[in-house]
């Protein structure tokens, strides 16, 4: 029974275990702050392709998308290369750092949210324009109304970007090493245990990440589905 | 038959709103002239009622005009300095995905009104288009008539010089349709200058002060409302009084 590798992870959840809940702690807090900077950032700039004519503009829509789906670890080879010591950013001894791991999964996350941000709001002001021009409002204006308007919206794209943040391992492996107690997420740890062997502690892992995602979904969609239905 | 009521005249404005003058305006689209050139200048008290067959070019002469289209050749120009302020009420009302009270601070707030002003001329517009039950209520669950009636809340607390209304009523019944020909009253009486288009004639005789009458893309007409009504001069719009009574 105590090989039973759902029985042990079953057991490690049920009993607290302190180095799983750091660990999960830590990818919680890696992903989130990463998904909250890069909406920071990848709305307006989103928002701001879909209002905005200008030269290369097609170019980066289609650079945008494409980005979408950028291999995990060549954002951590960037991202490894800019903080390493030799690179422009080693001052700042970044490299091995939950920081390090939070700018590379800025750097995977923001293509998706900027992308699928501009497809909303342009949708959106397809709808709004006239009655936007007729209010006398300039782009500047309407950017944000549009993101608010697309609140819904935005809040789907949102999961996209914390799914894609919290399930990726090669990015955080590279530029944070997977230091015990450190820079050790949920990924990089089920990587190192199944290399190692430990598969209850691996698929303990695994069923914790599982059912935080789902969590974090299902709490998101009522919120969308509840407040959609109030505002219509 | 109700057709000839008293025609709305407004002898209680005493100074006219600003006037609008098309010279030689026109407007085409991939080489084909879809609207003009046309000349009118509207000054006088209004209501101005567009009116004339579907794809006439009532709908794009009210957007070049209100300037959500640039004219391909010729000009827009107002009386006075500049453009005067305008609103325009659209077929399929416009309203953010907010409460009813919001789609109102909103306008309010891109025109620049002081916060502390938003919520009081806000309640006010409210409660004058009978919509303070639903302040809460999100603005796009609203009725069709709630929601026109919101609109033309949200151009009254802009206090246009100048409304335009594109067949604001066309998706109505007829207690809605009352209700937003009482509105467009109340614009009137407060001094706005009316354009509106509608291809309702006994709508049009309700409201109409002048008519302006459109077919081909070209204006055919452009009268006093009971000269348009009793005898059109133009061969377009006697077809379009007499095709529309014998319906």
């Amino acid at each position: 029974m105590e090989n039973n590798a759902f029985y042990v992870a079953l057991s490690l959840l049920l009993n607290f275990d302190a180095s799983l809940f750091q660990i999960v702690a830590l990818s919680l807090q890696v992903s989130l702050l990463a998904v909250l900077i890069a909406a920071l950032l990848g709305f307006p700039l989103g928002a701001a392709v879909a209002l905005w004519r200008f030269p290369g503009r097609g170019v980066m829509i289609v650079a945008l998308n494409a980005l979408m789906g950028l291999p995990p670890v060549v954002a951590g080879l960037i991202v490894y290369l800019l903080l390493s010591r030799a690179g422009p950013l080693g001052e700042w001894g970044f490299l091995f750092t939950p920081g390090a791991m939070v700018i590379a999964q800025v750097v995977l996350v923001l293509p998706i949210l900027a992308a699928l941000s501009r497809q909303k709001v342009e949708e959106l002001l397809g709808e709004y324009r006239e009655q936007f021009v007729s209010l006398g409002m300039s782009r500047s204006r309407m950017m944000p109304t549009l993101l608010w308007d697309a609140r819904f919206a935005l809040l789907t794209v949102l999961l996209a970007g914390f799914g894609r943040a919290s399930a990726e391992v090669g990015a955080v492996m590279m530029v944070g090493g997977n230091i015990d107690g450190v820079t050790r997420v949920m990924t990089t740890a089920i990587v190192l245990e199944t290399g190692k062997g430990n598969l209850p502690l691996a698929l303990g892992l695994g069923i914790v990440l599982l059912t935080l995602v789902m969590l974090i979904n299902a709490g998101a969609y009522l919120l969308g589905e509840l407040t959609r239905r109030r505002v219509g | 038959m109700t057709s000839f009521n008293a025609p709305f005249h407004a002898s209680s404005v005493l100074s006219l709103p600003p006037a609008l003058r098309f010279e030689g305006v026109a407007f085409s689209h991939q080489d084909k002239v879809l609207l003009g050139p046309c000349a009118f200048t509207l000054e006088g008290a209004g209501p101005t009622l567009v009116m004339g067959p579907n794809g006439a070019g009532k709908s794009l002469l009210l957007r070049l005009a209100h300037g959500l289209l640039s004219p391909t050749q010729g000009r827009v120009a107002w009386s006075g300095e500049g453009s005067p302020r305008q609103a325009m009420v659209f077929q399929q009302p416009v309203l953010l995905r907010r409460s009813t009270v919001a789609n109102l601070i909103h306008a309010l707030a891109v025109n620049n009104v002081p916060r502390k002003a938003r919520a009081k001329l806000a309640f006010d517009a409210l409660e004058r288009f009978g919509l303070t039950a639903c302040t809460d209520t999100p603005a796009r669950v609203l009725s069709g008539g709630e929601q026109q009636r919101l609109a033309l809340a949200r151009a009254w607390v802009l206090s246009p010089q100048v409304l335009f209304l594109d067949e604001p009523t066309s998706a109505l019944d007829p207690a809605a349709i009352k209700a937003v020909e009482a509105a467009v009253r109340e614009f009137h009486q407060r001094g706005t200058r009316i354009v509106m288009t509608t291809h309702d004639l006994h709508q049009a005789r309700r409201l109409a002060g002048d008519v302006l009458f459109l077919s081909g893309g070209k204006v055919r007409e452009h009268t006093p409302a009971e000269a348009f009504f009793n005898a059109p001069v133009s061969r377009e719009a006697q077809a379009f009084i007499a095709g529309e009574l014998v319906e």
